[in-house]
């Protein structure tokens, strides 16, 4: 799931990550989850809920610096999208609507009890609640979850979303609902609807935790009959408690209550307000002033105030009081390309990761605001995390000189050696750690020579593709990578499995490629409990840490400012650091 | 002057056919000149997970592995004839001249942009009137009052004027006069002029006094030198010497040779705003053009960017041909043939 990122200025770093020491912010404010707090300080959102209610009323107010990838359940990936996406769409299972760990887990949505695995996993079967109907009054059935689930594998005219069901699937060929055959579009013998109520999928190998995947917005049901493909998105059919009512294009849209929205079969969604509006491409730095000045509710992006905003803010207690800096399931990282040489020798990649000025990093990041100083590639907010420290970061925060000699010793390399250094140009904050990591790389006499490079392109054209990485000489790549939900797989899948490298770009794994890494892939792939994989998820970020082809820079932290409008206000952790959208509220 | 006005409007379709071509070579040749593949530019669309067969159905469906000379030809099929768009579940017509359909939201792009003209189009006009007025009477008086305190004065706002960047104005101002004193409209506000004209006014006004105020600032310093220039001219004092009233002598000669140059100037101006103003709709979020071709720029949506390049042509184009006409209005001298 893409999350926007904020672009905080490195000047100030060192400062914001000071002031809010000072400011005696933190995430260990505790807190009743059930009763919540309604004093406003920093972090009353996070771990609890700020201004507890069930008023309902008034309009809420969100902006967007940007648009949605889509609004069409089908065709959506950013992470802010699938949090809205709840207000007017109904998956089979979600993330439980509650702050701190509660929210970390799986609970049915759409369907009555979470998936039934059975053949070892290899199928999964829904029953759905009863008397759930769309927008229009027409009940739900599963054929519609069934259509959904079709449509959204196109992905030449949807071709947003994430493409989980088509991996994961036994599709056997078939081509999506669009170019599906068949008269009722029903074609796909991976997915079963002996009834009404119930839906089964058919999955090509064991996967245990599909309750994640059945949690995408892709499940969302949507009628056959009013689909309109690639314009569905102008008008998408509700299921959830909100409905469209105006929808301009790159503009804006708002969204009202859905009368045939009965709450009695949905456990899950306060639906406080009475009204939704949302504001598209509107200016970054409009948006803050507008949120402190009481004039908007919610910047929907979620990536953080802006760095001349966070500034301010921090430096004013009244201010700052009302924001909260929650841990994301994000890492930035430099990937280290062992198909370059010398970093094809393994000490070698041990010495950058020796040499590595780590508060230097940090603080190109914003400093304690921005982030955490990590010691693995896995963030800690994802369940089964543990804590690994190979090469001693914690001990040796601006980086470890002479170890990373040795290192080079080892390698054959005792003055060093020459390599290049992408980052993407357009993102101060990754020049800013690019710079940082080349300075302390070459007091160990390793010269690295930054070569920036668009955003847009960095994956498809440059770093993502391995030719072109390997013939420019691109030892080192800085990147970040967000979970698309906070749990192993959906941290690691595209990050370290060697088999999602493709020649032709375009990948997200520059430089992971260990058959073990792979094969404890599979068989966590296997557990068919949750519970079960979690394991796995540690011995793989070690094992990446050992090959020493990733250097883990900052576990990331939003800066996100809470207007005092807002009520019921709390992030969810299974969201990924996001407000819980669809429990906010409004005092008018 | 008829057939100057057909010759001219001619050769600005020729024009336009070879500003769209060069566009086109700039966005859809030189990346494959540089080695980029179709599937490399469709990559730029698709799903972050998506695998090579997905990237390359959706190269295809953009019609990005067609031959270059392919792609301008459909190019400008959609400008003459419009476009059928495959939805998935059926075909979407846009009537020409439709511009294509983007390549990110699927949407075309002839009515987009024809949807953000009229929020450009006010913002342009409400804009230009308050800095002509304001910008040309500063400069008369300027001039009039060489060296007082109103012309130094005058002089040094116009100074900062053109000194102050309209994303450091706007945000000032906005934060200021719509967010502390509640005075003026929040950043992206936009009433339609026929559907509100007070709401119309009062929602862009402080975007127009911002526009205004950069543009302004020059055109006072323009006018200020050219007056100073004209004043001196053995014709004013020919004027002066007939008996003419100083009123007459200021406005009906001076001011009059002073704006020729101001129109031309005037003419460049109005018909890059039209284009889009890019700064002034992104700092106040108005859903115009300008913040149409930022939005679609940092989406590398090069459908949508060809469409504002062409729109952004042709009203440069039409500005100046305006104010080829008109100088035969302002200046007597001046004959069209």
């Amino acid at each position: 799931m893409r999350r926007r990122t904020a672009v905080p200025a490195v000047a100030v770093g060192v400062t914001l990550g000071m002031v809010l020491a000072a400011c005696g912010g933190g995430s260990d404010e505790g807190g009743d989850n059930q009763s919540g707090k309604a004093e406003a300080k920093q972090n009353a959102a996070v771990g609890q809920i700020f201004k507890p209610s069930t008023k309902k009323g008034g309009t809420i107010r969100y902006a967007n610096a940007d648009d949605f990838d889509s609004v069409d359940p089908g065709d959506t990936y950013y992470g802010y999208a699938w949090d809205f996406a709840r207000y007017y769409c109904r998956s089979l299972t979600m993330f439980d609507t509650k702050p701190g760990d509660e929210g970390n887990k799986i609970v049915p949505d759409l369907a009555e009890s979470l998936g039934t695995p059975s053949d070892g996993g290899k199928t999964w079967t829904y029953k759905l609640r009863s008397g759930v109907k769309f927008e229009d009054g027409t009940p739900i059935t599963s054929k519609d979850v069934k259509y959904a689930v079709e449509r959204s594998l196109d992905k030449s005219v949807l071709k947003n979303g994430p493409t989980y069901f088509n991996d994961l699937l036994d599709l056997q060929g078939y081509p999506g609902a669009f170019k599906d055959p068949s008269p009722d579009k029903l074609g796909l013998k991976a997915i079963e609807t002996p009834d009404d109520q119930t839906i089964v999928f058919h999955l090509k190998e064991a996967f245990g935790g599909f309750d994640y995947i059945a949690m995408l917005p892709a499940t969302c049901p949507v009628p056959r009959d009013k689909d309109t493909g690639s314009k569905y998105k102008e008008h998408v059919v509700s299921s959830g408690p909100y409905m469209f009512d105006t929808y301009e294009a790159g503009k804006s849209f708002s969204l009202k209550r859905n009368p045939n929205w009965d709450p009695a079969t949905d456990p899950h969604r306060a639906a406080l307000p009475d009204r939704i509006e949302m504001q598209l491409h509107v200016n970054a730095n409009d948006i803050d002033n507008r949120l402190m000045s009481g004039d908007l509710d919610v910047d929907v992006q979620s990536i953080g105030v802006q760095a001349a905003t966070q500034a301010q803010i921090l430096n004013d207690p009244n201010l700052a009081k009302n924001t909260d800096n929650p841990t994301l399931a994000r890492t930035w990282f430099a990937a280290i390309n062992p198909d370059v040489a010398p970093l094809d020798n393994i000490d070698c990649r041990k010495a950058v990761l020796y040499a590595a000025d780590h508060d230097g990093y940090l603080r190109a990041f914003g400093g304690s605001v921005g982030g955490e100083l990590p010691t693995s590639l896995l963030p800690p907010s994802i369940p089964g995390w543990q804590d690994i420290d190979l090469y001693n970061f914690k001990e040796h925060k601006t980086g470890d000189p002479e170890a990373a000699k040795q290192s080079l010793q080892a390698c054959g390399q005792p003055n060093g050696f020459s390599t290049n250094l992408a980052y993407r140009s357009d993102r101060p904050t990754e020049k800013a750690a690019a710079e940082a990591l080349q300075a302390s790389l070459a007091k160990v006499g390793i010269k690295a020579t930054l070569k920036g490079y668009p955003s847009g392109d960095y994956f498809a054209l440059y770093a993502g593709k391995p030719s072109y990485a390997k013939s420019n000489n691109l030892g080192i790549m800085l990147h970040g990578w967000g979970a698309d939900w906070p749990d192993g797989y959906g941290f690691l899948s595209q990050l370290v499995d060697s088999r999602t490298i493709r020649e032709s770009g375009g990948n997200y794994n520059l430089t992971v490629k260990d058959p073990e890494i792979d094969k404890l892939l599979d068989e966590a792939r296997t557990k068919t409990s949750i519970e079960a994989q979690q394991p796995f998820w540690a011995q793989i970020d070690k094992k990446v840490m050992e090959d020493a082809t990733i250097l883990p820079g900052v576990w990331a932290k939003v800066l996100l400012y809470r207007p005092t409008r807002l009520t019921n206000v709390y992030v969810n952790e299974g969201l990924g650091g996001y407000y819980d959208f669809v429990q906010l509220g409004v005092q008018e | 002057m008829f057939r100057y006005i057909i010759r001219r409007l001619l050769a600005s379709v020729l024009l336009l056919v070879i500003i769209s071509m060069i566009t086109f070579a700039i966005f859809f040749l030189v990346p494959r000149l540089a080695g980029a593949t179709s599937d490399d530019l469709a990559a730029r669309y698709a799903s972050r997970a998506a695998d090579a067969a997905q990237v390359h159905a959706l190269s295809e469906r953009l019609g990005l592995d067609q031959p270059i000379w392919v792609q301008y030809g459909k190019f400008v099929k959609t400008l003459v004839a419009g476009a059928d768009y495959d939805t998935g579940t059926g075909t979407d017509h846009c009537s020409a001249p439709c511009l294509g359909y983007s390549f990110v939201t699927q949407n075309p792009v002839g009515p987009e942009l024809l949807d953000r003209l009229p929020v450009t189009a006010s913002l342009a006009a409400g804009a230009c009137v308050l800095w002509l007025l304001g910008g040309v009477a500063t400069g008369v008086m300027s001039a009039l009052r060489k060296g007082s305190v109103f012309d130094r004065a005058a002089m040094g706002t116009a100074l900062a004027g053109v000194s102050l960047p309209i994303f450091f104005t706007g945000l000032v101002t906005l934060s200021v006069f719509s967010y502390s004193l509640g005075w003026t409209a929040p950043g992206g506000s936009y009433t339609p002029l026929t559907q509100n004209p007070a709401q119309w006014a009062y929602d862009l006004l402080l975007p127009w006094i911002c526009l205004a105020f950069l543009y302004a600032a020059a055109y006072a310093r323009l006018t200020r030198s050219g007056m100073l220039e004209t004043m001196g001219e053995d014709f004013i004092r020919t004027a002066r010497a007939k008996g003419l009233p100083e009123r007459t002598v200021v406005v009906k000669h001076a001011l009059r040779s002073t704006l020729t140059p101001i129109t031309t100037i005037f003419g460049l101006d109005l018909g890059l705003l039209l284009g889009g103003a890019v700064l002034t709709e992104s700092t106040f979020s108005l859903p115009g053009i300008g913040k149409y071709a930022v939005d679609a720029i940092n989406a590398h949506d090069l459908p949508k960017i060809l469409g504002v390049v062409l729109v952004a042509t042709i009203f440069i184009i039409l500005a100046n041909l305006i104010v080829d006409v008109l100088y035969a209005v302002i200046d007597p001298r001046v004959r069209l043939s």
